[in-house]
């Protein structure tokens, strides 16, 4: 097992600091080690895809990173605040400023606006009623759905509602963009557009992480790291040549 | 402090749409509410209405006065042939009261006005009321009461001393004998002797049909005496000067009669003093016992509304744990997601008190309809409305917390 991550050039600050994390869970009498030791650290304006097959601890992997939970043990520094002992509401000050989320299933509420739903973190943030509004109009305009502030869910198609999804991601202006299988509930031409739109944030200078079993996926980001039996199998970049080719 | 606010005004939001989006369920649910609240209250206003009728028969008996009698009003202690064996209180006793008053530059008394009661049937031509409360007393009368007059006049002192048969009668009475006219002037015959009606005393209201007020015919001590000799019933009502100062007026007014009754140091009293503050202390308790059960049984169905809230609360957390879990990736913290289920169950249970309590507006007025006592207040809306604010948080807590507990990876996952 090779850990070309270490020799890597910094390209900007360190944003995610892992080392020696493990996982465990209680199934009920079995225990289950998802994670067995995991070392990782992910830069500023980097794009990394985290594979694996099922069972890999991949979920368990974007859990932590999302600051969904935490580790069993070791150690996880986030733009260095140490988030492994942090209580519940403090991880949520973390996700809420520092994280944007974007889910397989959009996971949007079904009976709010599109700008409802993207001026939600900044409810949580505690900005006032027009700062919000403002910021979640930009942040829909980004993603191209300006003309679509006022529709529901419902009225969307599965392409709009992700785009509205990264547009709540986004509007907080968070350190990473962690995406849990970004296209898995669109199709080909669809998944593309949204490809299109990370790359477009990952030249704007933001930090992207995509967790996807989907080689096609993968291929977008400029590292993968590849996960098995709950330890990294492999961590490599992308050369520009071999991205290129893409 | 900002975000506080930012936080409470989106959870009513989203209290608002839930609410419009479960239309029937927080329907069914209010109603629960309407229903318990809708009893406290009606229960309320009759606790009240008792209360006023209570008040309205005490002040009947008036603040300022003391009554000189054989039977005490509250006294249990003592076994009761001992106060039957008493001699009767004599109508002559306010006579020599007022004399020792006169002679006292000190007291603490005005004046004692003695009555005598007997109960007769009043007639006028074929009308008839039976057992109506006769009074017999003297022109001062007036000085111990707080019965106001609606027409006519009281008697005087010569109408008095010379027995006129002349008579004050109450409400019922003008009511049951003289429907469509005034009885100013008419003739009426009590028991078996005529008198002329000259005053009507204003209507007093009764207290849940047990005595009423407005039942009683007022004539001079003479004319009673003269028809139906010494009542045993007599009494003394004196007035004092400052009903602040009732316990030394009672310690004077002991003194004086005791002094009347000839009693050696070592004698007991023979006769009772009463005042209005005894007689509510009898009935307070049972006061107090009305409004307590009262309000026990109707708090049961607002108890019952309660878990109504509870339940639904805990359908709705359950049905939108993905939607919880969504909230908690964002960022929303245990006490935003407490609140806004919370404010949800508080929501529903405000519209069903406010429903609740328009409800029993209406009611109470058919409550007064059928006579009766029913009292709505201010206050009894406030207390309501608290009700209501309380049963959501006590019923909406449960659910509220176990939702502000979900694990936010469970719940995002949840199907």
């Amino acid at each position: 097992m090779f850990m070309e991550s270490r020799t890597l050039k910094p390209k900007g600050n360190l944003v995610i600091h892992i080392e020696g994390v493990t996982k465990e869970y209680k199934m009920g009498e079995e225990i289950v080690r998802a994670l067995r030791g995991v070392d990782l650290s992910i830069y500023r304006n980097e794009y990394v895809a985290i594979m694996g097959p099922s069972g890999s601890g991949k979920t368990t992997m974007m859990n932590l990173l999302g600051c969904l939970d935490t580790p069993t043990s070791g150690k996880y520094e986030f733009n260095g605040k140490n988030v492994a002992t942090m209580e519940d509401d403090e991880l949520a000050e973390i996700r809420n400023k520092e994280i944007g989320f974007v889910f397989q299933n959009f996971n949007l509420l079904p009976r709010s606006t599109a700008l409802q739903n993207v001026e939600l973190p900044l409810v949580y943030a505690g900005i006032s009623g027009e700062a919000r509004r403002e910021k979640a109009l930009a942040a829909l305009q980004s993603v191209g759905l300006g003309d679509r502030a006022h529709h529901k869910p419902n009225e969307l198609s599965g392409g709009q509602r992700q785009r509205v999804a990264i547009a709540r991601a986004l509007v907080n202006n968070p350190s990473i963009i962690l995406a849990d299988e970004p296209t898995g509930n669109l199709d080909t031409k669809t998944s593309i557009e949204i490809m299109n739109i990370f790359e477009t944030l990952y030249e704007q200078g933001n930090t992207i992480i995509v967790v996807t079993h989907e080689e096609e996926i993968a291929r977008h980001a400029r590292r993968i790291v590849r996960l098995r039996d709950g330890l990294i199998e492999s961590d490599r970049l992308i050369s520009e040549m071999e991205f290129a080719k893409v | 402090m900002r975000r506080f606010f930012y936080e409470f005004s989106e959870s009513c939001q989203i209290a608002y749409a839930q609410i419009m989006a479960n239309k029937v369920r927080s329907f069914l649910t209010a109603l629960g509410v309407v229903i318990g609240i809708l009893a406290v209250t009606l229960m309320g206003t009759a606790i009240n209405g008792i209360d006023r009728g209570f008040e309205n028969s005490l002040s009947m008996i008036g603040y300022d006065v003391l009554y000189v009698q054989k039977w005490p009003w509250a006294d249990n202690s003592r076994t009761w042939w001992i106060y039957r064996n008493r001699p009767d209180i004599k109508t002559d006793y306010a006579e020599q009261i007022n004399r020792i008053i006169e002679n006292s530059p000190r007291t603490e008394l005005v004046t004692a006005v003695p009555q005598g009661v007997k109960f007769a049937a009043v007639k006028r031509g074929e009308r008839q009321v039976n057992s109506v409360f006769i009074m017999g007393t003297t022109e001062e009368y007036p000085q111990v009461s707080t019965v106001d007059l609606k027409e006519g006049r009281f008697f005087n002192s010569t109408e008095e001393r010379g027995a006129r048969q002349v008579c004050i009668i109450g409400y019922d009475i003008a009511d049951g004998l003289f429907p469509n006219e005034s009885p100013i002037g008419k003739t009426i015959q009590i028991a078996n002797f005529q008198c002329v009606v000259i005053g009507v005393i204003e209507k007093q209201g009764k207290f849940l049909g047990l005595f009423s007020f407005d039942s009683q015919v007022i004539i001079p001590l003479p004319v009673l005496k003269k028809y139906f000799g010494n009542s045993r019933d007599s009494r003394v009502v004196v007035k004092i000067k400052d009903k602040n100062r009732l316990v030394e007026a009672k310690d004077e007014l002991t003194g004086i009669m005791r002094r009347v009754r000839q009693l050696s140091p070592e004698e007991d009293d023979n006769f009772a003093i009463n005042e209005q503050q005894a007689f509510k202390s009898t009935i307070d308790p049972i006061k107090s016992g009305i409004a307590l059960a009262g309000l026990f049984i109707t708090g049961l169905s607002l108890f019952v509304g309660a878990i109504g809230i509870m339940n639904i609360t805990f359908v709705s957390v359950k049905e939108r744990t993905r939607e919880i879990g969504t909230r908690k990736a964002l960022g929303a913290r245990r006490r935003t997601i407490l609140m806004q289920f919370l404010i949800e169950a508080v929501a529903i249970c405000l519209i069903g008190g406010v429903v609740g309590v328009m409800l029993a507006f209406g009611l109470s007025f058919a409550l007064q309809a059928a006579n009766f006592p029913a009292e709505f207040s201010l206050s009894l809306v406030m207390s309501a409305m608290l009700a209501s604010i309380l049963t959501g948080v006590v019923s909406g807590f449960a659910p509220a917390y176990s939702a502000s507990k979900l694990d936010p990876v469970v719940a995002l996952r949840y199907e």
